[in-house]
């Protein structure tokens, strides 16, 4: 055991290089969550926050399978309330702007999501007429 | 480990993987319905009164309402053209009806197409991915999520009724688009039926615009249903199909 030292500098580097990304992170005022817009409508999510903050992306593939694969647009959530499936027709009625919720924190997780190459990302106004359960995906 | 222990934590473990839909079933997001007001059918088929459609020459009603209605983009370019509806000369609609004698106007006459919605369609056939399906209603479906832009559904569509974005669709929206999803470049898109005005009790874009001018040239509805508008034409009429030696069997019917 002659080379504590070395094997020390070595394990240090390591260390430095491995959590660089957190530093550089931190460094650029990355380090706290972004403040992100509070819904505009309703007071509460189709699921319980913390479920949406660990689950929305596997009830959103849910949801596409419903609509596009069966046809189904309907939401049955735990509490037993009924949703109209729909991107922009439900999730964007209270979370107006993308740009300011789920697209800020994507970028603060690193994760890119494409969702709205396709889908719309204006607000859509449900017309009293056609009521909550019309409209498109 | 005694071979009598490992049995039993085997056992255990084969139980709790039986058991792992029924947990999953139980997660949010896996209670879906189809909508209260949800038109359903056996076999969803479209009757094309030619006739009455050639009686307003010009006219461009259905595909308007159709690419407004999905955000079909208006590209330039003929070759990366997109569209879901449209006319072509009745000649290349129906080749096997072409004599040296027909005259040439009629030959000429636009005629409506679309996707044929086919009973065995080579489209679905042929996708690697699934994102093009058949749904137990008869409409062939797509799923753009899905879509790795192959274009072997082009190539099996013996019908030309598939596009593919060759360029970014939102570079050529007509107008104001509508909440449809746009598509973006590298997928296929084609006529879906309007699946998603039937998920909430309304006919199809075109049928509808078609209707609203009072033309009527275009009847959709439930070929299985004996008493829907559509069977009383399928069994009153002597009605063509496109391409009917190839055995997909189009549900677009026409009477010419």
């Amino acid at each position: 055991m002659h080379d504590t030292g070395k094997v020390l500098l070595g394990l240090a580097v390591f260390a430095g290089v491995v959590t660089g990304p957190v530093w550089y992170g931190l460094g650029h005022g990355r380090g706290a969550p972004p403040e992100l817009a509070k819904p505009v409508e309703g007071t509460r999510c189709v699921e319980p926050t913390p479920i949406m903050r660990a689950q929305h992306m596997e009830i959103l593939n849910r949801w596409r399978d419903a609509v596009v694969r069966r046809g189904e647009t309907v939401y049955v959530a735990g509490d037993g309330q009924r949703y109209r499936i729909s991107l922009t027709g439900t999730c964007l009625r209270c979370h107006v702007e993308p740009a300011k919720f789920c697209i800020k924190c994507h970028e603060y997780a690193g994760v890119q999501a494409f969702c709205w190459d396709c889908h719309q990302e204006k607000r859509r106004v449900v017309t009293a007429a056609r009521g909550g359960m019309g409209g498109q995906p | 480990m005694r071979r009598r222990s490992f049995l039993k934590i085997a056992g255990l473990s084969l139980a709790g993987a039986g058991g792992l839909p029924v947990v999953k079933a139980l997660v949010p997001g896996e209670r879906t319905e189809p909508g209260p007001a949800a038109l359903r059918g056996k076999r969803w088929a479209m009757v094309v009164d030619q006739r009455k459609c050639n009686a307003k020459p010009g006219c461009q009603v259905c595909i308007e309402a159709c690419h407004r209605a999905h955000n079909v983009p208006a590209v330039k370019d003929p070759r990366h053209e997109v569209k879901w509806l449209w006319k072509e000369h009745l000649e290349n609609v129906f080749p096997e009806r072409v004599t040296p004698y027909l005259p040439a106007e009629v030959k000429a006459r636009p005629t409506m197409v679309l996707c044929n919605h086919c009973d065995d369609p080579p489209c679905v056939r042929v996708c690697p991915t699934e994102a093009t399906w058949r749904r137990p209603d008869g409409i062939v479906m797509m799923d753009e999520h899905r879509c790795i832009g192959c274009r072997y559904c082009i190539t099996g569509c013996p019908y030309g009724a598939r596009s593919f974005n060759f360029e970014d669709p939102r570079l050529s929206l007509r107008g104001d688009p509508t909440d449809y999803p746009t598509r973006t470049k590298g997928v296929v898109e084609k006529c879906t039926f309007c699946t998603e005005r039937l998920a909430e009790g309304r006919p199809p874009a075109c049928v509808e615009a078609c209707q609203a001018i009072d033309v009527g040239a275009l009847v959709f509805g439930d070929a299985a249903d004996p008493g829907s508008a559509v069977s009383a034409l399928l069994r009153g009429n002597d009605l063509a199909r496109r391409k009917p030696s190839l055995g997909t069997s189009p549900h677009v019917f026409y009477i010419l």
